[in-house]
């Protein structure tokens, strides 16, 4: 049951191999066993994911089946699940339970998918390291020691220690595509507005975009089919026709045209990282692909840029934890007000209260146009440096991140350290565009992923460049000793 | 422009989010150095450029005001932290 594509595993429960039932109880087991050490988890619920599983076992032996029914998924903790803990990594919503499901987990149970469990992440989506979450840091299989990425850090680390064969994620600033590079699997964010925010806890929500986390582009294909959808609960769902994520998938990428962005490779990349991104774009030079070099002269804007748009949206979207509806209220208080500032003094966690202070600050009167307006200028030519590479390529790509995984610690109480991170990967987010990350290498033992990124609504393509890369290494396949 | 340690009691005051002294002297030397990244934007001429606030050029879709769920009171009201009969409970505001 390990180490198998979600196809593989879909055709065991199909012949009966082994039920959705034991297939479910196999990775409860890898649970149990390695969560101590590695706190990927933050709720799990035996009974409950077995009476999922139970219920998946009928509908393919009445032969109602699709190909996720009976495989289990584990559920970032920012999507809403009626009746199981939903935190968000944060202390704020310590016991509070979702009263229903969010599009994307409403997607899965509709399948017949098992919810294996929620996953760790940083607090409110906000880090890249999985150290802020409330819940406790996770840990990267591939060094105890070191940090999985984030903010899907849970997700990331249950992948890559095989303690579920699938997961979801959120990217808003490079929360699923780092935690992939840093973790060693394959990670897709979807172009804005393909995969409903309904239920999905708002950080930015003009650039949050749940995806998939697998162990290969083919299984990503699978759960896309599942996860994305209009959906008119989530005003800015795009409406567009149903696309098999997997019907491109083997087409020859012979002739594609790869922009390498300068700017991607400058100061800041470690040279060990480089050198294994460059041997993967030979590789794809040996699949017959073309190598353009392309510029996108405003990426060093993007952090930023990014720094003054999410904490301003997170600032607005965290204004309705108040102590009163639902969630942490300050246990003592002297008045309304005196119970707002206590119970989000104490219910934040230090990096959200940093970031809600700056939003608010960009956002205060007198402040609006240099900050706020002028980020959402510079928005725009970010932007339009993509429009116009695309212009000369069909897919760019670099690095995922500028480093290997780091030491737990290194950049916690380095803010603008840690944002560097992500330096690759916001200004996707903010263009809304689709990418992904795909294993390319180890530097001394640790992943190094490539990222690969679209024109808006090309994941098709995007999963049939990196399945092609798939066929032909495999670096995605490889997993952390102690986990095998 | 640099923030200052009266701009961070503005602003926790705006946030409705409780400062303590120990906090503050820790938060004013990050705020700053944030600050100062975002400064970075302040040398780009963005004369005649459109502030982008939206990944997609789309408008927001109208629907119809009726009542698509009704009656989830009883899902929502054990969330909270203090409630009575079907009222959520807050301090006294008015004497």
């Amino acid at each position: 049951m390990l180490n198998l594509s979600l196809q593989s595993l879909a055709l065991h429960l199909e012949k009966k191999t082994f039920s959705s039932a034991e297939l479910t109880q196999f990775f409860l087991g890898r649970i149990k066993q390695h969560n101590p050490s590695l706190n990927a988890f933050i709720s799990i619920d035996e009974e409950k994911s077995l009476t999922m599983a139970k219920k998946a076992d009928e509908l393919i032996a009445k032969g109602k089946k699709s190909t996720l029914t009976g495989i289990p998924v584990a559920q970032k903790d920012i999507f809403c699940s009626q009746g199981w803990p939903t935190t968000c990594g944060s202390k704020m919503l310590e016991n509070f339970i979702a009263p229903y499901d969010a599009m994307v987990i409403e997607k899965f149970n509709e399948v017949g998918a098992v919810n294996i469990g929620k996953t760790n992440m940083d607090e409110f989506a906000m880090g890249s390291s999985n150290e802020t979450s409330y819940f406790g840091p996770v840990k990267n299989p591939w060094n105890l020691d070191l940090v999985p990425g984030g903010s899907s850090g849970g997700s990331a680390s249950a992948i890559a220690a095989r303690l579920a064969p699938a997961a979801t994620g959120t990217d808003t600033g490079g929360s699923i595509r780092q935690p992939a590079s840093l973790c060693g699997f394959t990670g897709l964010k979807p172009t804005y507005g393909l995969v409903s925010r309904y239920g999905m806890i708002a950080f930015a929500s003009s650039l949050d975009q749940a995806g998939p986390m697998a162990i290969s582009a083919e299984d990503c294909a699978l759960l896309m089919n599942v996860m994305s959808g209009h959906d008119k609960r989530d005003s800015t769902s795009i409406e567009r026709d149903k696309e098999d994520y997997g019907s491109k998938l083997n087409s020859s990428i012979k002739g594609l045209k790869i922009g390498i962005p300068k700017e991607f490779f400058g100061e800041g990349l470690d040279s060990s990282v480089h050198t294994l991104i460059d041997a993967a774009i030979d590789q794809y030079k040996k699949l017959g692909a073309e190598i353009i070099e392309i510029s996108l002269p405003n990426n060093h804007l993007a952090i930023p840029v990014y720094y003054v748009i999410a904490p301003a949206e997170a600032s607005s979207n965290l204004s309705r934890y108040d102590g009163v509806r639902y969630g942490y209220r300050t246990k003592e208080y002297d008045d309304l007000t005196d119970m707002y500032f206590k119970t989000r003094q104490e219910g934040f966690g230090e990096e959200v209260k940093r970031r809600i202070l700056i939003g608010t600050y960009v956002l205060s009167a007198g402040y609006y146009d240099a900050y706020y307006l002028k980020a959402q200028k510079i928005r725009r030519l970010i932007s339009e440096d993509f429009t116009n590479a695309f212009k000369q390529c069909d897919v760019i790509m670099g690095p995922s991140a500028p480093s290997v995984a780091f030491n737990a610690g290194e950049k916690k109480e380095d803010p603008l350290a840690m944002y560097m991170q992500d330096i690759y990967t916001i200004s996707t987010n903010l263009a809304g565009l689709p990418a992904m990350s795909i294993p390319a290498g180890f530097v001394s033992n640790l992943p190094v992923g490539l990222q690969l990124i679209g024109n808006y609504f090309t994941e098709a393509k995007l999963l049939n460049i990196a399945h092609s890369f798939q066929k032909n290494t495999d670096w995605h396949l490889k997993s952390a000793k102690g986990f095998e | 422009m640099t923030i200052r340690k009266k701009d961070i009691e503005k602003i926790a005051h705006l946030a409705r989010i409780n400062i303590s002294q120990e906090e503050s002297q820790k938060l004013e030397n990050k705020l700053v150095g944030i600050m100062s990244l975002i400064d970075k934007m302040q040398t780009v001429d963005t004369a005649n450029i459109e502030p982008m606030s939206h990944a997609l050029d789309i408008s927001q879709p109208l629907r119809k005001d009726e009542v698509t769920e009704s009656d989830l009171r009883k899902n929502i009201l054990p969330l909270a932290p203090e409630t009575e009969e079907y009222l959520f409970i807050v301090p006294q505001v008015i004497e």
